[in-house]
């Protein structure tokens, strides 16, 4: 039983219905949890008052957007190696998800820095980075939209996502360049003195594996729903020839 | 390889070549900046290195269309992939023209410009160095995206919704090595990070382009 | 041999369009496609050229052997005909192309814009590239397209040279050329067979297979 296996869209389409329902049902299950427990059942940060809750939100959403375009970029990297059609189906499925999830770290970004830094929008260094992930995002689904021919669109926007991998990686180290911000630090480290108190940290870290098996069943359902979107293509080309 | 290059320049030169164009488009932008923020001399030379980068910036991504999709209407592009030089070496070569008659008339613009918009006198040679240094990065990622859009009917504007993207850090230090050179800082770390930028983009980016163009002429 | 085709199977846009094509081509022979609109020439011809991958089977030919020449003729409306030309022969490392211009009679045009040229005229500036690529052998897809008689003639004249010179020539045409020793193939029989809805195949890529 290989992992390769799942290349093959039937095995794929029937082991994801069985994965499906349990990694949904979790991942509500520990959102419910994590969210609750973060909103009602922790202190008010000593300076930031109640608006530190935002954090369980924000850094959930942020984590995720960065995650998923290095998933983008290794299921891309997967099919141009070896030409598996679930894996860049996987990738397609995954960019409005990951696109999402920055818009979500964008915006709660925004309302959490107003109280704080007074302003809704600065060019930090963070924020900035994330702007620009954005916009990767929005080319990269812009040329899966563009192409007619969905193997010419798998390999132009995996192309893409290879060359975006590394001038996104530039971007950051450009904009840290570029701007000293007022960001603050990582907000989860193992070995960094300053990050949140523990009982911040707890419902922190389960609203983290919240927002990824929330991910992981988001990409399921969209890559089924890509799957079944090429088969329909492939019928209605074969009917068209009979 | 060098008639491929001669033809190029050939072509952007005569009658309909577009070159010139974009040289044009430089300078509309740069004169309609005081427009917009006012005529006050401080203000315009606080900004003139970034404008001047970002006029470049655009009027290099006017002329990207044209590097690819103009050989694939008249049937040279399949002629070139089937020709004995590599199609990495035809990127190369065509990134390299559109740098010639596109980046080097604008750097090469960019000081006369910067008097329009009042810039110090002691940012006018970092702004030329930064620019030189830059736009090459600027033809080579712009092909690159000129290679993935080559496929399509209506390109452009996908072409710059890519492009523009992969321009940033580009942009970012080459503004930075202009600006800081005018306030007398030392320049020397984001120049040689632009430096890097287009040494990287030369080597690594004719591959990604090349075999875009496969799969689209396929 | 100059080519050699094997078993060999295309498609176009996802759809296969022929399978099991085989002939091999020796110095100085010539073999003319034929076949209904559709039916895959030009796709067969672009796999040959290597611009299009193969759905199966096997294409040999000598490293850089062949020069292609499609439905376009790649020139640039505002270079001179000669330009045009001596562009072309020095990207295949060739110096000289008064020969290839004697030979489609463009003396008289060498100086003229291609924009001027009349489209009989811009075909015969395009069969006059394949003249100065130097290759052995060529592949022509409707080469004939608006060229009057004369013209079809002096075309027919320079392949029979091209043949007598060693070359050979593999081209998808409709028309007459009035080549005797050329072969003919038709693309009929090698037409890609559709099994029923439901059976499983029929479907170019095997993702696609996959699922029924």
């Amino acid at each position: 039983m290989s992992i390769w296996e799942y290349a093959n869209p039937k095995k794929f389409m029937q082991t994801s219905s069985w994965v499906l329902p349990w990694v949904t049902g979790l991942a509500v299950l520990t959102l419910l949890v994590g969210l609750v427990w973060g909103f009602f059942f922790t202190p008010d940060d000593f300076r930031q008052g109640s608006t530190v809750k935002i954090i369980y939100i924000h850094v959930p959403s942020a984590m995720m957007a960065i995650n998923c375009w290095a998933m983008m970029l290794v299921t891309s990297l997967i099919w141009l190696v070896r030409r598996h059609h679930v894996s860049v189906l996987a990738a397609k499925a995954a960019a409005p998800i990951g696109m999402t999830m920055t818009l979500i770290a964008l915006f709660t970004g925004a309302i959490w820095g107003q109280p704080m830094w007074g302003t809704w929008w600065a060019w930090d260094p963070r924020l900035t980075s994330f702007l620009i992930l954005f916009l990767f995002y929005l080319g990269y689904i812009a040329l899966w939209e563009a192409v007619e021919d969905p193997d010419t669109a798998a390999d132009l926007t995996s192309v893409l996502c290879l060359v975006g991998s590394v001038f996104a990686l530039l971007s950051r180290y450009a904009v840290l360049f570029w701007n000293q911000g007022l960001h603050q630090g990582a907000s989860l480290s193992l070995d960094k003195e300053e990050h949140v108190a523990d009982v911040f940290a707890w419902p922190l870290w389960v609203t983290m594996a919240g927002f990824v098996l929330l991910f992981v069943a988001l990409v399921l359902l969209r890559t089924r729903t890509e799957i079944r979107a090429r088969r329909l293509r492939a019928l209605e080309a074969r009917e068209r020839m009979a | 390889m060098l008639a491929l290059l001669l033809r190029d320049l050939r072509l952007a030169t005569r009658a309909g070549g577009g070159f010139g164009l974009s040289l044009a488009f430089f300078l509309i932008v740069t004169v309609l900046v005081p427009f917009g923020v006012g005529p006050e001399g401080g203000t315009l030379a606080r900004i003139a290195p970034g404008i001047l980068w970002v006029g470049a910036l655009l009027s290099c991504l006017l002329s990207l269309d044209r590097i690819f999709a103009l050989d694939r209407e008249d049937g040279s592009l399949d002629l070139l992939a089937t020709a004995p030089i590599p199609l990495e070496g035809v990127v190369a070569v065509k990134a390299a023209a559109h740098w010639l008659t596109t980046g080097l008339p604008l750097t090469l613009a960019a000081p006369v410009l910067g008097v329009l918009l009042n810039l110090p006198e002691a940012a006018f040679s970092w702004l030329t160095l930064s620019l030189m240094l830059g736009t090459p990065a600027l033809s080579m990622i712009g092909s690159f995206g000129a290679a993935l859009t080559v496929g399509l009917k209506r390109g452009g504007l996908l072409l710059s919704l890519l492009v523009l993207p992969l321009y940033i850090p580009t942009l970012i230090f080459g503004a930075e090595a202009a600006k800081r050179g005018a306030e007398g800082l030392a320049a020397g770390t984001p120049l040689l990070m632009l430096a890097g930028i287009t040494l990287g983009a030369v080597a690594i980016l004719p591959f990604a382009a090349a075999a875009a163009i496969r799969v689209n002429l396929r | 041999m100059l080519l050699t085709v094997a078993d060999l199977a295309v498609a176009r846009g996802g759809i296969a369009l022929l399978e099991g094509v085989a002939f091999a081509l020796a110095p100085g022979q010539a073999l003319i496609l034929r076949g209904p609109n559709g039916i895959g020439k030009t796709t067969l011809l672009r796999v040959i050229a290597g611009l299009q991958p193969a759905l199966r089977g096997r294409v040999e030919l000598p490293p850089e052997g062949a020069a292609y020449a499609g439905h376009a003729d790649g020139l640039k409306a505002t270079l001179t005909v000669a330009e045009n030309l001596a562009f072309w022969a020095r990207i295949y490392g060739q110096r000289d192309t008064a020969p290839a211009i004697a030979a489609m009679d463009l003396g008289a045009l060498a100086d003229r814009p291609a924009q001027n040229l009349s489209a009989g005229q811009k075909r015969r500036l395009g069969l006059a590239r394949l003249l100065v690529t130097g290759r052995r052998l060529w592949l022509l897809d409707e080469p004939t397209v608006s060229l009057d008689a004369a013209s079809v003639a002096m075309f027919a004249a320079s392949v029979r040279a091209h043949l007598a010179a060693g070359g050979a020539a593999l081209m998808a045409t409709h028309i007459d050329l009035g080549l005797a020793e050329a072969a003919t193939l038709d693309l009929a029989r090698f037409r890609a067979k559709r099994s029923a809805p439901g059976r499983g195949d029929g479907f170019e890529d095997p993702f696609d297979g996959a699922f029924a």
